[in-house]
């Protein structure tokens, strides 16, 4: 039987897991739409994964709960999942599907946008290099942002990237300019107490009505978190490219995602990759940290700070190791450090970003920036290892210049990486810090500092 | 006969059409009535499989699949130089004037501009006998690309004649016709050629002259040849793309063909941001000028990474047939590994090791025996290189992993990238220790002869001071440095000095980025010396902190970046200003 823009379709052959094996089709496109009605005349939404010989393996996002075989109807809608997006979207909040979830009605579309997205070809790129200022030394400091870069933040569960994120979303400005900006937060199987303060953040500092929330929490549906940052990601790129503003999109967390990702992979009897998880994770995730980025002509920019949990803080699971193969950097939040209770916790040696290069310098931060940027990692790295070597033969067994490192580490520590999160820090703010910690050491330790900077700002205390 | 079949099952990048008993292995077709490209890369019955190189959202059952009768096979001609291709050698400016700012599908275009005129100098004349590979003459493709036409090597050969006289011509012009048993071929600039097999030559060589790369610790420590291979493995953030992007500009070929597989988009706008804009430092001409970059980016169809790597090495073996040294830098391997693995798994094939297929290491062979230094067919005789370097992403940055172990088997320089070096910020992470090249002992004679007859003596006392270093470092952690004698304390502290003025290359800084091979040699020299007359010091009675001190010891740490390439008399210095110090405190301790 036939309805309007599609077929109706009653046989459902087979219900496993997140999935709907549906029989008879002979229309069905790949990566379809499909609406699924219930016996009790629920509607839930999925997509087609593999069509042929007359079935069709359709992904219910909602989940296959309360599905059965007899009355269950599926419609094939025509078309692939699209959002709605118009400059209305700023200031709601959605689900995880991009349904309003604030009890206002649909805002009035301006289009229709296809979730997926499509690649940006290299060639039409804009390679980016503004510099952003968050406030946060460590950051501006040592692993700077850029607009239209992609920067993880790598943490471990429990630990404050929740405060740092909604920290660098409240300061994110960039020197000398007065563009339009905007921050997309993207929940996925986060608790509902981190949603809310991620909000509330927002709401405090005034930027919710610049703001669009996708909240997909806990107990929501798993397989609705594979639409969740697709769908921001949409607004995010219209905000962007056809309404010309600096957005920030703030995604957590995506241990969750890629969680769900592998649920569906499992029902689908696929051949798993490394821990159950799909041998496609990569291409997937790329095909959301690659929405990143600025355009050739365009105004706008995409900036993305994805936040994932490192299943028992290890940096080689599969989640992690394929995220850092594709954005540009991490931000890695170090367990020791967030036990001695330093805000924010960022291990610097572990830490990097690959956009820092062009970001920084004469005309956008200051001339010496990268060099002593790079004599602090280095005098941190080594401060790291002395430390190491102290515990073993005590500090008796050290060298002065070995102690002169100690004392390194602590100053980085304590009054260079430690800040309050409302403590909002300039770049000559933070430049100054760093070169309080290289003057703690002797001039010749200084290897990677020009002499004419050396002299310029080094300071023999 | 072409095959016309219809789509009977689609998933992701892979489709099964039926009616396609006509169809070839590894022919391309058309797919859908969007025409997306597709390869044949099985054959069941009348039930061909097909892998995509488009995104196939929104294909249906029942739609059209049309054979092309050919394989897949890229266009060889001038014009490639300076292009932005796809996987399958579309230009991605083109695509761009076709969909704007992102990649449309079913775009169909020509991977040159085929109205461009060259200037054509002929250098045979009507009635001379060709045979595949001879030159016809030349065109001037860029400024530092001299480009020759040559007869394909598929073609028969036989008598010129209708040459055309000197000028200017576009692609589709018939420059000759080739007479041979009552046939007239027409002979234009360019030909085609099916990626998947390797152009003919005439004989291999040893590779025996090392590629430079202005890089210190591949160039002195961890030598790659002309016509060898090579392979970069490291975990993310170890610097692999920085390592590259440094061959890709500084190696001293004559053509670059850059691969982007699966990797970041961003790294290809940076190249094609960066590269008209870099001055060759041999020519002092732009390095787009010598440039080809494909670009099948980690969010593009994941079929067309195989593409993408086979369209590079076809595009690099075409240019080594007319004499030209080329490297070809792919990364990354791994990238493409996995798509095999994703293929695979469609195809339900029985997996191999985490659960990449069993000809895995089979396709890696094939791939890495392209590379080789070679006397092309044809004449006048040309020898030319292709040097292939592949990155590999290891999983967790474990290099026990399959891509890593099966390249291993067929490479012979292993550039190991080491995480704990990137996280001290020691770049290019290159671990010392663990990296190896098959080409040391081949390329020695070359240093010899061009640069210094002791390169060899001095490189291995270097690196011997390295070696010890690696073994005392075990005996600190232990017992902390105040338990070594002082003679060993100074290997520690010239260890640390090879590290920081040899080892570590700043990519970044203008002076730093390229190192010619006299100033290699020159500071690797200066640290061994500093060795030797520290040594000398300790026995006549001076202290490690006399040592220590010197002022000499900051300049050698920082004439890296404070000398350039053009002032070698300031090392010369620098050397004297060392045996001068050196006097100073032996004297000292001596008289006391």
């Amino acid at each position: 039987m036939t309805t309007e823009g599609g077929v109706q379709y009653s046989k459902i052959a087979e219900i496993k897991g997140p999935l709907v094996v549906v029989d008879d089709v002979e229309n069905a496109a790949f990566d379809e739409l499909v609406e699924i009605e219930t016996t009790e005349g629920e509607r839930r939404l999925g997509k087609v994964l593999e069509v042929g010989n007359g079935k069709a393996i359709v992904q219910v996002f909602e989940g296959t709960t309360g599905l059965s075989i007899s009355g269950t109807k599926a419609k094939f809608v025509g078309k692939v999942m699209e959002m709605p997006v118009s400059k209305e979207v700023l200031g709601r909040v959605f689900d995880g599907l991009g349904k309003p979830k604030d009890g206002l009605p649909d805002p009035i579309a301006d289009k229709f946008v296809d979730i997926n997205g499509e690649p940006m070809n290299p060639e039409q790129r804009e390679y980016p290099k503004d510099f952003i200022q968050t406030g946060v030394s460590v950051i501006d400091g040592l692993m700077t942002l850029v607009r239209g870069q992609k920067l993880p933040i790598f943490s471990g569960s429990g630990m404050s990237h929740n405060l740092l994120a909604a920290q660098i979303a409240r300061q994110a400005s960039v020197v000398g300019t007065s563009d339009d900006f905007a921050v997309v937060f993207a929940a996925i199987g986060v608790q509902y107490s981190e949603a809310e303060y991620f909000r509330r953040s927002l709401e405090e500092s005034g930027a919710l009505k610049r703001s669009v929330l996708f909240l997909n929490t806990a107990d929501d549906p798993a397989i609705e978190r594979i639409i969740t940052p697709r769908v921001a990601l949409t607004v995010a790129e219209y905000l962007a490219f056809d309404l010309g503003m600096h957005v920030l999109v703030v995604i957590t967390d995506m241990t969750n995602y890629a969680e769900a990702l592998r649920e569906i992979s499992a029902a689908r009897e696929e051949v798993p990759g490394r821990k159950g998880y799909p041998g496609y994770l990569y291409t997937d995730l790329s095909t959301l940290y690659e929405r990143a980025g600025k355009l050739n002509g365009r105004k706008g920019s995409v900036t993305q700070v994805p936040i994932l949990s490192m299943p028992s803080d290890d940096i080689t699971h599969p989640i992690p190791d394929l995220t850092g193969y594709i954005t540009e950097g991490q931000i890695v939040v170090g367990r020791d450090l967030f036990r001695q209770g330093v805000y924010p916790p960022i291990n610097i040696l572990m830490s990097l970003s690959r956009l820092m290069k062009d970001g920084i310098g004469e005309g956008s931060t200051r001339a010496d920036h990268s060099e002593v940027s790079n004599q602090v990692y280095d005098a941190y790295s080594r401060a790291q290892e002395v430390r190491a070597l102290a515990g073993i033969v005590g500090k008796a067994g050290l060298t002065e210049i070995d102690l002169k490192y100690l004392e390194v580490g602590d100053t980085f520590e304590k009054e260079f990486l430690t800040q309050a999160t409302d403590e909002n820090r300039t770049i000559e703010e933070t430049l100054t810090l760093m070169w309080k910690i290289v003057s703690k050491l002797p001039k010749n330790e200084i290897t990677k500092i020009k002499d004419k900077y050396v002299e310029q700002y080094y300071k023999e205390e | 006969m072409a095959a016309q079949g219809r789509i009977v099952w689609v998933s992701g990048p892979a489709v099964k059409a039926d009616g396609m008993s006509d169809a070839k292995m590894y022919e391309t077709v058309t797919v859908g009535n969007s025409k997306l490209v597709g390869e044949v890369i099985r054959l069941t019955g009348d039930v061909a499989f097909i892998q995509v190189y488009e995104s196939t959202s929104g294909l249906k059952p029942g739609e059209p699949v049309i054979g092309t009768g050919n394989p897949l096979s890229v266009l060889l001609g001038p014009g490639i130089i300076g292009q932005l291709y796809d996987g399958i050698q579309r230009p991605l400016r083109e695509l761009s004037k076709a969909s704007g700012s992102f990649i449309g599908r079913g775009i169909t275009t020509t991977a040159v501009d085929m109205t461009k005129k060259y200037h054509f100098v002929p250098t045979i004349s009507n009635g001379d006998v060709v045979h595949p590979g001879f030159v016809l003459g030349t065109v001037q493709e860029t400024d530092l690309i001299e480009h020759s036409i040559m007869v394909p090597p598929d073609h028969p050969g036989g008598v010129i004649s209708n040459l055309v006289s000197e000028g200017d011509y576009d692609l589709e012009t018939v420059l000759a016709t080739v007479e041979k048993d009552g046939q007239s071929l027409p002979l234009k600039m360019y030909h085609k050629w099916p990626v998947r097999k390797p152009r003919p030559y005439n004989k291999r060589y040893d590779p025996t002259v090392p590629l430079l790369t202005g890089q210190r610790v591949i160039d002195t420590f961890f030598p790659i040849a002309k016509g060898g291979t090579g392979s970069i493995p490291g975990a993310f953030g170890t610097g692999k793309t920085v390592t590259l992007h440094q061959i890709a500009k500084w190696a001293d070929s004559q053509v670059v063909v850059y691969i982007g597989c699966g990797e970041r988009g961003n790294e290809m706008t940076e190249v094609l941001v960066e590269f008209p804009h870099l001055k060759d430092p041999r020519s002092g001409k732009p390095l787009m000028d010598r440039t080809v970059l494909v670009a099948n980016t980690s969010n593009m169809p994941v079929a067309a990474r195989e593409a993408s790597i086979y369209t590079g090495v076809t595009i690099a073996e075409y240019y080594r047939d007319m004499g030209k040294d080329v490297v070809l830098v792919a990364d990354s391997t791994s990238r493409w590994a996995e798509s095999l693995r994703e293929m695979s798994g469609r195809l339900e094939e029985m997996p191999a090791e985490e659960g990449y297929p069993s000809y895995l290491a089979s396709r890696l062979a094939e791939f890495y025996e392209r590379a080789g230094r070679v006397k092309a067919t044809g004449s006048p005789d040309r020898d030319g290189s292709v040097t292939l370097i592949g990155a590999v992403s290891p999983s967790g940055g474990d290099f026990t992993e399959p891509v890593t172990t099966h390249t291993m088997r067929f490479i012979k320089t292993f550039w190991a990238l080491d995480a704990k070096l990137a996280y001290s910020r020691h770049y290019p992470s290159i671990n010392w220790m663990n990296s190896y090249s098959g080409y040391l002992a081949d390329i020695a004679k070359w240093w010899s002869e061009n640069i210094s007859e002791d390169w060899f003596k001095i490189r291995s006392e270097t690196y011997g001071i390295l070696q010890r270093e690696d073994t005392l470092k075990e005996i600190v952690r232990l017992l902390g440095p105040e338990a070594l004698p002082d003679e060993e304390k100074l290997i520690l502290e010239v260890a640390r000095m090879v590290k920081i003025a040899l080892l570590q290359q700043n990519s970044f800084d203008d002076v730093d980025t390229y190192c010619s091979p006299e100033k290699q040699f020159k500071l690797m020299k200066l640290c061994v010396d500093f060795y030797n007359k520290g040594q000398q010091a300790l026995k006549e009675g001076a202290s490690l902190s006399d040592i220590r001190e010197l002022g000499v010891v900051s300049s050698l740490l920082k004439a890296r970046m404070d000398v350039k390439d053009d002032e070698m008399p300031k090392l010369d210095q620098l050397d004297k200003d060392m045996q001068e110090q050196f006097k100073s405190i032996s004297g000292v301790k001596v008289s006391n």
